[in-house]
């Protein structure tokens, strides 16, 4: 279920106090989040947060079709590297634990 | 015949079950859609005067977004989704469910027919 509307979109208070005094100043500077459950709002485009994906900070610039999206959904915390080449890791599990008979 | 938006209808159908034969038509929306024009949802498509068929079109055309209109909506938002740069567009682009389920199994209809994956052996079945 999604948020009630009356509530309004979630955004972390510091992050938009941080986005706010940059507006102020016309700056535009990146700076780190963790607050990848916050939602972007209008305010944001523009500028280039870095969104902690759980190990590094992926630099994310905002554009105005990300609006409404959370911050969270441009920093993959995942990494997929593709499947091993040559068998399942559980065969080569068993071979290692038994391994074939030699000469 | 009665064509609406561009579909057939079925003609031994009642209208009630016919109109959700037009892309972006359910059976919610061919409820509303028949109270609105005062037609009966027991009505064959066979039987609808004409004037009948004129009214429904006229309504799916002014309010409701349907066949190729709403097609093209669904894959602007998809393709918005992919450029933007979020985990659900790297999902559609990968093929793979896109909210949340599970993948070790199951998710045939996304994936696809299974393909074997050269030297995995089958487990050994338990006793």
């Amino acid at each position: 279920m999604g948020r009630s509307v009356k509530k309004g979109p979630y955004v972390e208070p510091s992050l938009l106090e941080k986005i706010r005094v940059l507006n102020e100043r016309n700056e535009k500077k990146v700076f780190k989040t963790w607050s990848r459950r916050s939602t972007i709002t209008p305010d944001f485009v523009g500028h280039t947060l870095a969104v902690h994906n759980g190990n590094k900070f992926i630099p994310v610039y905002v554009t105005e079709n990300m609006v409404g999206h959370k911050l969270g959904e441009f920093a993959a915390t995942r990494l997929f590297r593709g499947h091993s080449a040559r068998g399942s890791a559980a065969e080569r599990e068993a071979e290692a634990a038994a391994p074939p008979p030699k000469a | 015949m009665a064509r609406i938006a561009g579909v057939d209808l079925p003609r031994d159908k009642k209208i009630q079950y016919a109109l959700p034969y037009i892309f972006g038509i359910g059976a919610n929306n061919a409820r509303k859609l028949l109270a609105e024009t005062g037609v009966s949802p027991d009505t064959r498509v066979r039987d609808l005067r004409d004037a009948e068929v004129a009214r429904l079109r006229q309504v799916i055309e002014r309010d409701y977004k349907v066949e190729g209109a709403l097609r093209t909506d669904v894959a602007m938002n998809i393709k918005r989704l992919m450029e933007i740069g979020t985990y659900r567009g790297a999902r559609h682009r990968k093929g793979l469910p896109v909210r949340g389920q599970r993948t070790h199994t199951n998710a045939r209809t996304k994936k696809g027919p299974r393909r074997a994956i050269a030297g995995k052996k089958k487990p050994l079945l338990k006793k």
